[in-house]
This record gives C-alpha cells, sequence and structure tokens, in this order.
C-alpha cells in the first residue's frame, strides 16, 4: 500500500486556540476561538465549523458570533454526547481542530433593506447570535428589528447580558417568553408562538429568520404565514447531523437536499413541498 | 477505434504478464454461484463466467476502511497529516454494471467540493471491462437502466467470442498494456462480424422485464413518495445495510477516529456506513429524521432512481441486482418498481 500526503483535503483540519471559556449554564459551554496565525474564519452568518478532537471525533457545531467580530470565533456547546463532553473539558488555551465554514448562512444581502423579524428558540439563539450582532454591526442597512426569544425556563437562557442589552437598545425591539417560570418572573409564560400574533408587522417588507428545535417549526410557520409573511420570507435553519460538511456521506440528506451544503439554512417555499424536512 | 484480439490460450501469459508489474484484480469463484475480486497471478483463476460478485469493484474505489488522516495530540496539539493510501492495480473482469457504478461513484466525489482521497486513488487504478454474454439470473435489471452494452468507463474492453477475445482499446494506458503485453494480434472484419453476431442474439435475451419506459421512472418516483409499497418493505426489512453494503453505487460512509496504544497518535478512518441502520439520520439532540424502516427503505430506492437523476442526469441503478440477490427478507428491487407501477394505474 503507497500512502501520499494530500494537501487541500477536505478532511485537513485546521488549528484552533481557545481563547476564552464560560460555562453559561448547566450543560452549555461558550468558546471562543483563534485559528493559527489570526487568520480570519471567512463565514456567513448562519454557517457552521466541524469541530474535532484527535481521538474522539468530529461534530457539526453552529458559528455563534458575526463575521464582523475580527480575529475570533465564538461556540456555544450543550454537552449531549461523547464529543461535546470532551469539548466542555477544555479550557483557555487548549487547542481544538476546525474544517470548514460549511453550508449556505444567513442569506444577508436578500435581508438588507427589510424588517426583521428574528424568532429563536432554545439554542437556536446560538446561531442567530451571528445574525444579530451581524445586524447591530450594520444597523443602518436594515429596518426594523424584531427579536423574539423563547427558552424553557429562565435558567436555560443563554447569552443572558447580551439579552438585557438588546432589551434596552431602542434601535431593537424584544420580547422574551418562558414555557415554564418561577412565580417572581413578571413577562411572559408560555410557548414562543403565543407571542407572534401580538407583533405588529409590515408583512411584504418583512424577512422572519426562525431557528429552533425541529419540533417547534411547524407551528412557528403557522403563525408567520396567518400573519400574512410570504413563504419566501420565511428563512429556516435546519437541524441534521452533518457528518462530513462536503454533501457526501448522506447523513445530512432531505430527499435530494443536502443539509451540509445546500442549507442548513433555507426558504420555507424551498422546504414546503419536500416531505420530512420539516 | 481500436481492435486487438487476444486468442483465448494466451490468456494466461496476459495475466502473469500484467501481475509482473502490478496487482491484477479480477472475480475467482468462491463456491456456488459466488465471486468475489481477489488478486490473481495466472488467468486459470479468474471465472470468466461469473455473475455479479458479492461486493463490487467499488470496494477498490472507496474502500471499506480508509485513513483519511494521521494525527499527533503530543502536548494538547492538534497535529495533523491528511492523507490517501492506494495500492496501483489492474482490476481485470467487470462487467457493464460495475462499469457504470464507478461512473456514478466518478461523479459524487469528483462533485465539488471534491473528495481527493477518491480521485487520487481511482486513477492508480486500470479497468479492463469483461462483456456479458448472457443474462445471469433473475435479479439482474441491466437492460431496464441499459447497462447490457458498455458506456464507456474502461481502458480495455473484453467481449468473448469462443478461442478469442475481441478487444476494444479505448485509453493511452490500455495501448500500453498491449504493446506492453505483446500477446494480442490486430482484429479482422470476420473478428467483429462475430461480435455483431453476438450482439444481435443479446438484443433477444436482454429484455426489460419492468414494464415502464426508462425515462418515466423519476415521473414514477414523484408520484410514489406516499406509496402504501414503502409501508409494506418497511414492515418486512430487517435494516442490516447488506443492499447498501453490496450496491455498486451506494457510498454514504462515517468517520471515526482510532487511536494507538500511545494515546496520542492514531488516525482518522472512514468506514462504509448505511442509510439502512436504524440511528443513520439520528442528531445529537435525540430526533431521528428517518426513523422508520419504510423511510430508510424509500429513502434508498429515491436515491437510486430519483435524486441522481435530478442532480447528475443518471440512474444510480445499474441494474446488477446485488441488493435482490443479498436481502435477507426477499426485497427485490424489480418486485419492488412493479408494485409502484401497479400501484400507480
Amino acid at each position: 500500500m503507497k500512502r501520499e500526503i494530500i494537501r487541500n483535503s477536505e478532511f485537513e483540519v485546521k488549528k484552533g486556540r481557545i481563547v476564552s471559556t464560560r460555562q453559561m449554564t448547566k450543560i452549555e459551554k461558550f468558546f471562543e476561538i483563534a485559528l493559527a496565525d489570526e487568520e480570519p474564519l471567512g463565514h456567513d452568518p448562519g454557517q457552521f465549523v466541524e469541530v474535532s478532537l484527535f481521538g474522539v471525533g468530529e461534530a457539526p457545531i453552529s458559528i455563534a458570533s458575526s463575521p464582523t467580530k475580527r480575529g475570533t470565533f465564538d461556540l456555544c456547546v450543550r454537552a449531549v454526547g461523547k464529543f461535546t463532553n470532551a469539548l466542555h473539558k477544555l479550557k483557555e488555551g487548549d487547542e481544538v481542530g476546525i474544517r470548514g465554514p460549511f453550508g449556505k448562512g444567513f442569506p444577508v444581502q436578500t435581508l438588507e433593506g427589510n424588517d426583521l423579524l428574528i424568532l429563536a428558540g432554545g439554542l437556536g439563539i446560538v446561531p442567530l447570535r451571528s445574525l444579530i450582532d451581524y445586524v447591530r454591526a450594520n444597523r443602518r442597512d436594515f429596518g426594523k428589528v424584531t427579536i423574539l426569544l423563547g427558552c424553557r425556563t429562565p435558567k436555560d437562557m443563554l447569552f443572558g447580558d447580551e439579552v438585557d442589552e438588546w432589551n434596552k437598545r431602542l434601535d431593537v425591539n424584544f420580547s422574551c417568553t418562558f414555557d415554564k417560570a418561577d412565580p417572581e418572573w413578571s413577562g411572559n409564560v408560555g410557548v414562543i408562538t403565543s407571542l407572534i400574533p401580538g407583533v405588529n408587522l409590515d408583512p411584504e417588507h418583512t424577512y422572519a429568520v426562525v431557528v429552533g428545535p425541529p419540533i417547534m417549526y411547524k407551528f412557528v410557520i403557522k403563525e408567520l404565514l396567518a400573519k400574512m409573511i410570504p413563504d419566501t420570507h420565511i428563512i429556516l435553519s435546519l437541524e441534521r447531523h452533518m457528518k462530513c460538511g462536503i454533501g457526501k456521506c448522506g447523513h445530512c440528506q432531505i430527499q435530494g437536499i443536502f443539509c451540509c451544503q445546500d442549507g442548513p439554512v433555507f426558504k420555507y417555499s424551498e422546504l414546503k413541498n419536500i416531505k420530512g424536512a420539516i | 477505434m481500436k481492435y486487438v484480439i487476444l486468442k483465448k490460450n494466451k490468456l494466461d501469459e496476459f495475466i502473469v504478464n500484467l501481475s509482473k508489474q502490478k496487482k491484477v484484480m479480477a472475480p475467482v469463484s468462491k463456491g456456488y454461484n459466488n465471486y468475489a475480486f481477489e488478486e490473481v497471478t495466472r488467468g486459470g483463476q479468474i471465472a470468466l463466467k461469473y455473475i455479479p460478485t458479492i461486493l463490487p469493484p467499488k470496494k477498490y474505489f472507496m474502500p471499506q476502511y480508509e485513513t483519511v488522516v494521521e494525527y499527533d495530540t503530543k502536548d494538547g496539539k492538534q497535529n495533523m497529516e491528511a492523507i490517501v493510501e492506494y495500492d496501483e492495480m489492474i482490476l481485470f473482469g467487470v462487467h457493464t454494471c460495475d462499469l457504470a457504478g464507478i461512473q456514478s461513484l466518478n461523479v459524487v466525489f469528483s462533485d465539488r467540493p471534491k473528495d481527493l482521497n477518491y480521485i487520487i486513488r481511482k486513477n492508480k487504478i486500470i479497468l479492463i471491462g469483461l462483456e456479458c454474454n448472457d443474462y445471469c439470473d433473475e435479479h439482474a435489471s441491466c437492460k431496464l437502466v441499459n447497462n447490457e452494452l458498455p458506456n464507456g468507463g474502461y481502458d480495455l474492453f473484453f467481449t468473448d467470442l469462443g478461442d478469442f477475445f475481441l478487444v476494444h482499446v479505448n485509453t493511452w494506458e490500455g495501448e500500453n498494456l498491449i504493446s506492453l503485453t505483446k500477446v494480442f494480434e490486430p482484429a479482422d472484419d470476420i473478428h467483429m462480424k462475430k461480435r455483431e453476431k453476438l450482439r444481435a442474439k443479446k438484443r433477444e435475451i436482454f429484455k426489460n422485464e419492468v414494464k415502464i419506459n426508462p425515462d418515466q421512472i423519476p415521473d414514477l418516483f414523484d408520484r410514489s413518495h406516499n406509496s402504501k409499497v414503502w409501508y409494506k418493505l418497511g414492515e418486512r426489512c430487517l435494516s442490516c445495510g447488506n443492499c447498501t453494503n453490496v450496491c455498486p453505487t451506494c457510498h454514504c460512509f462515517d468517520v471515526e477516529d482510532e487511536i494507538n496504544l500511545d494515546l496520542k497518535t492514531g488516525k482518522r478512518i472512514r468506514i462504509w456506513d448505511s442509510c439502512q441502520h436504524e440511528s443513520f439520520a439520528k442528531v445529537a439532540g435525540g430526533e431521528n429524521f428517518r426513523r422508520k424502516a419504510a423511510g430508510r427503505q424509500r429513502h434508498r430506492y429515491f436515491r437510486k432512481f430519483k435524486y441522481p437523476v435530478d442532480k447528475f442526469s443518471r440512474y444510480f441503478c445499474t441494474g446488477c441486482g446485488r441488493c435482490s440477490r443479498t436481502c435477507m427478507a426477499d426485497i427485490r428491487l424489480k418486485e419492488t418498481l412493479d408494485d409502484l407501477i401497479k400501484e400507480s394505474i
């Protein structure tokens, strides 16, 4: 058997250094990562990377920061399996492997000039933070911006300090709701869909960007369509197992679509006739 | 178009000669009606009349187990080298269905982003095709997908015409083998006529037994997404993944790390996976997007007859019949198509 080193292999892993970490909740941890020589990741909001730890494996992780943040990028990871638990053990200064960025992110060029209704359910806030920060950095390029956030309980809330800031800003409308809350909580209680009817919007000039657990989409889409938002104006990011990231391994396939390359971000109009997508 | 002939009694000399240059892989008998591609050094080892081998020649192009990265995590570093491992080889005796299978894999792995491991390895393999003079068995459906005759994809192509092979020289690499081995003779009209006679006979034998015009298959699938046929298949399917393992075009894979005993170094490997396995489309959060065998079987059929037609304008079924031959639950491809057709009328 002969062996050759391949340059530009899609399996090649870049070195990333963990610049800072923060335990965000019991199961979610924040990582700020820099590539070697401060090389920019070169991503779009909504794309993902394959994070690698040799000896453990690889997992697709949403990028949580906007490309307008230079030098480093952010990830927020929930510990659910072998790989993510190993990742949680790492600390500042440790090395991880990075492949990517992969896929199609949020269509910011299409969104420009329009009102945005951003809906984040649970962990969906992680990829949406890349868009929210992008919009904040380029605020005048967008119309009215409304952020709706749904969490299980106040304890599960991610990026709480940043959420407080959105809440204070005059150029962002913000509401949040909890599935269950303590008696001290005076705000909304209920699922995220309950917030949609109360939003004042101009459907022709609004793009809804939705990211949340798979179960959420059906219900949210129904409410958005009831608000007369066209299906071409509903943007979703789908969760699938993006194993290879290069549209070959088959794990993330939905009918003829490879989520890792054709997505993970889609317009609802592209998905509505694809059984099994939503 | 260049043709030469190889007298049958010179086949052994040809194979001996080839095997001195490179590894030669060819179909060999593995007991009643079972064949496998293995290394040969003599012509006599080769099963010239064979039905599709247990595994298709895919195993040389996309090995079941393949190193893609070698790594070293000493001092907490993530040091690595992306590598490809390959054997230079000559594949002899590849039937037209399997040539079509290799063409399908070529299309997938050369589509961007390109898979260099596949592309580099592919060009280290010389392909010598072999014509099927007869139908192999009731599971074959090569006529349905027009693979009973060669559609390119080889360096040399052999047709067995009794006491000689007529050989089509398709590439420079093929030409080199001819001149290097010095066992071939020029072909003349009599040889060509003999092949024409064989092909006329083949037109009689090779029939499309599935009652559909192949052009209408994607449309049939468009209408069959909610068919009961899938649920019936789901009730029988054992989700073992045999059908995808033996399929010449199935290429789904998993990537795993194998750590050495020093606990620092190791390799990242690519291994075959199957969309028929229960957990194939499961995500970390626990959601499984193809939870039921019915949906997984439907996915497999759509990956042969619908999605690749939309994307690459070709069927990813080569008509080899391996999935039907190997299925423990007797799921038969032609039967499934017949059932879909019946239901759609």
